[in-house]
């Protein structure tokens, strides 16, 4: 019979991160994540799995140690929230152009600035777009559930070595604090240096016999060659965007009215269009669970069955851009968001729906 | 004699070390890199490690180490390379990690780092060239610049006043419970070098033995930040350099003083 446990959304992670036979976590304490590291310390990988466990100097520090494990093959990762993922920019830049498998965590938080403790979205165009200098992406994942938080540890790695790209879990204040039921992976064994040789031909490991040296670098100077890289790096991401879209669709069959949301603002405008249905008004929900790639082909689909489309977000209105970029027709789409810690309900999304679209 | 004759493996006195490959080093004649090159590549060889060594280049002058030396290297974030080291040697606790940094690198972006690599006693060695200047940015005024001393962006020479005092972060480093051996060395004269050379032996065997951080600091020239002819950067550096960076060992806690 399998395990079912009651915990919070980051302490899911640092369970499932064991569990999946992480090699390395190098963190900083910042609110609302900071349990990922304490359970951690608290769990002693290192005496079971031999699982490094490492709290760093500074947000920067973690996510070079990330870029400098990553280069010898291991499956290494960090966690942050908000202002200390804005530090971890340039490291990211450089993971994303060294092509290293990675799994960072970002537990957003209200901003700009050092903003607030309490959930937002506002970070998806940083997610998305970028964040860090130079043309690159990051997968992104975005958790609706603690099971989620747990589930997208493993699902993050195994894209990460498959794609050979950074992985970011893009999840929120409110499913990295809130306790839920969660079902953890079995565990797994950290893979062995052969198993690194064999999976990483590329890996920084010290050179053995009869190989040349492997140099982990992202400076080129002939801009030829740095061209080259791009193209290959851009190839690489259209790959990406055929085989790895992931979303999920509730009740869009006979919608009239399309709610896009993602994270745990899913969950609300679930129970939004339960209760939209209850007085009958016909709304769908799209979820996608890849904000990088976004589900680009459901959003031109679904946009050609419905009268609009609301998109909800605990931002001024980020994923909306996109969702905008892939219409396959002029269908009205509005947006409604809080901002700065404030977590809608659900008669607010469904308030705004009626008000949006002049549903009476 | 012809020259087959004399080339013969007993005639050798002296070689370039066989880790040190035939490409052409983009250093500036009279640099003190391709020395610290060769020396490290040398410690490497002697010491068999060539199938464990991990070298993590910096930004700066030596950002293209890995050209030369061939072993694996990683090519960090400026300033980010002890971090890098700290996560390579912890998880991969049988390898022979090495930094190798600039002043700029080590002592102004990289502060935190360092200091923070350092305290934690990780089992790494540091290659720290202080050459008083940013040499591959165009000779700017760097954490250990000396006070007068004329830099593109001192171009009157450094004043306290405006610019802080040089930075002589060794002794601070030494300081640290963390570090297990701090040494100041240079390779400007044949003494010099085998000095240093010992001293990287030294610290790369530290961090084999697991005995914590160790730092090899090599006062070094740069003719072209500097605007001297390669013998006068020598002369330079003598004189005032050896002044505000004494040469020496600065904490050595892995010998038993007799």
């Amino acid at each position: 019979m399998e395990e079912v446990r009651l915990m919070k959304g980051n302490e899911a992670i640092a369970h499932a991160a064991i569990r999946y036979g992480v090699d390395g976590y190098f963190g900083y304490p910042i609110t609302p994540q900071s349990e990922i590291l304490e359970t951690l310390e608290e769990l002693m990988p290192w005496e079971t799995t031999g699982m490094v466990v490492l709290q760093a100097e500074s947000e920067v520090a973690a996510i070079n140690m990330v870029y400098g494990g990553a280069s010898t093959g291991k499956a290494v990762m960090t966690s942050s929230s908000s202002p200390g993922v804005s530090l971890k920019q340039e490291g990211i830049s450089y993971i994303a152009a060294g092509e290293l498998p990675a799994l960072i965590i970002n537990c957003m938080r209200g901003g700009p600035g050092l903003g607030t403790l309490q959930p937002s979205q506002a970070d998806y165009f940083q997610a998305t777009k970028g964040g860090g200098h130079g043309d690159y992406h990051l997968i992104v994942l975005a958790p609706a559930t603690v099971q989620e938080m747990a589930d997208f540890v493993g699902l993050g790695f195994d894209l990460a070595y498959k794609w050979r790209n950074p992985v970011l879990m893009l999840a929120d204040g409110v499913v990295g604090q809130m306790m839920e039921k969660v079902v953890l992976p079995e565990q797994r064994p950290r893979r062995t240096e052969r198993e690194i040789a064999e999976q990483c031909p590329w890996a920084v490991t010290g050179r053995p016999e009869g190989r040349g040296p492997n140099v982990l670098t992202t400076l080129e100077l002939d801009p030829l060659k740095m061209e080259q890289h791009n193209l290959h790096l851009q190839k690489k991401y259209d790959a990406i965007s055929a085989e790895e879209v992931r979303y999920e669709e509730i009740d869009t069959e006979d919608a009239e009215y399309l709610v896009m949301a993602f994270g745990s603002v899913a969950r609300i405008c679930q129970k939004a269009v339960e209760e939209a249905r209850e007085q009958g008004i016909k709304v769908g929900l799209l979820r996608p669970i890849t904000l990088w790639p976004f589900p680009a082909e459901a959003v031109a689909r679904l946009s050609n069955k419905v009268k609009g489309i609301l998109v909800v977000e605990l931002n001024a209105g980020q994923m909306i851009e996109d969702v905008r970029l892939n219409l396959d027709t002029r269908v009205p789409v509005h947006h409604f968001g809080r901002m700065g810690g404030i977590v809608m309900d659900p008669d607010e999304v469904l308030g705004a729906l009626k008000e949006k679209f002049n549903i009476q | 004699m012809t020259p087959e004759q004399i080339k013969k493996p007993e005639n050798v006195v002296a070689q370039r070390p066989a880790l040190l490959n035939d490409n052409t080093m983009h250093y500036c004649p009279g640099c003190s890199h391709g020395v610290v090159h060769k020396l490290v590549a040398e410690v490497i060889e002697e010491m068999g490690a060539e199938h464990i060594a991990i070298g993590v280049a910096p930004v700066g002058c030596a950002v293209m180490a890995y050209n030369y030396i061939d072993v694996d290297w990683i090519e960090a974030a400026h300033g980010r390379a002890p971090a890098v080291a700290t996560a390579v040697k912890r998880l991969n606790p049988s390898r022979l990690v090495f930094t190798y940094q600039g002043d700029g690198d080590l002592a102004a972006i990289g502060t935190a780092e360092t200091i923070h690599a350092a305290n934690r006693g990780e089992n790494i060695a540091i290659i720290f060239i202080n050459n008083g200047i940013y040499g591959m940015t165009g000779g700017q005024m760097a954490p250990t610049t000396l006070e007068g001393m004329v830099t593109a962006t001192t171009p009157y020479g450094r004043r306290v006043d405006l610019n802080g005092h040089h930075l002589n972060i060794s002794p601070l480093l030494a300081q640290l419970e963390g570090t297990c051996y701090v040494t100041r060395q240079s390779v400007h004269t044949a003494a010099a070098v085998r000095k240093a050379k010992k001293a990287i032996r030294q610290a790369f065997e530290n961090s084999m033995k697991g005995l914590g951080t160790s730092v090899v600091e090599i006062v070094s020239t740069c003719s072209s930040g500097w605007k001297l002819t390669p013998a006068k950067a020598n002369d330079w550096m003598v004189e005032h350099m050896f002044e505000a960076y004494p040469v020496g060992d600065i904490k050595n806690t892995t010998t038993q003083k007799s």
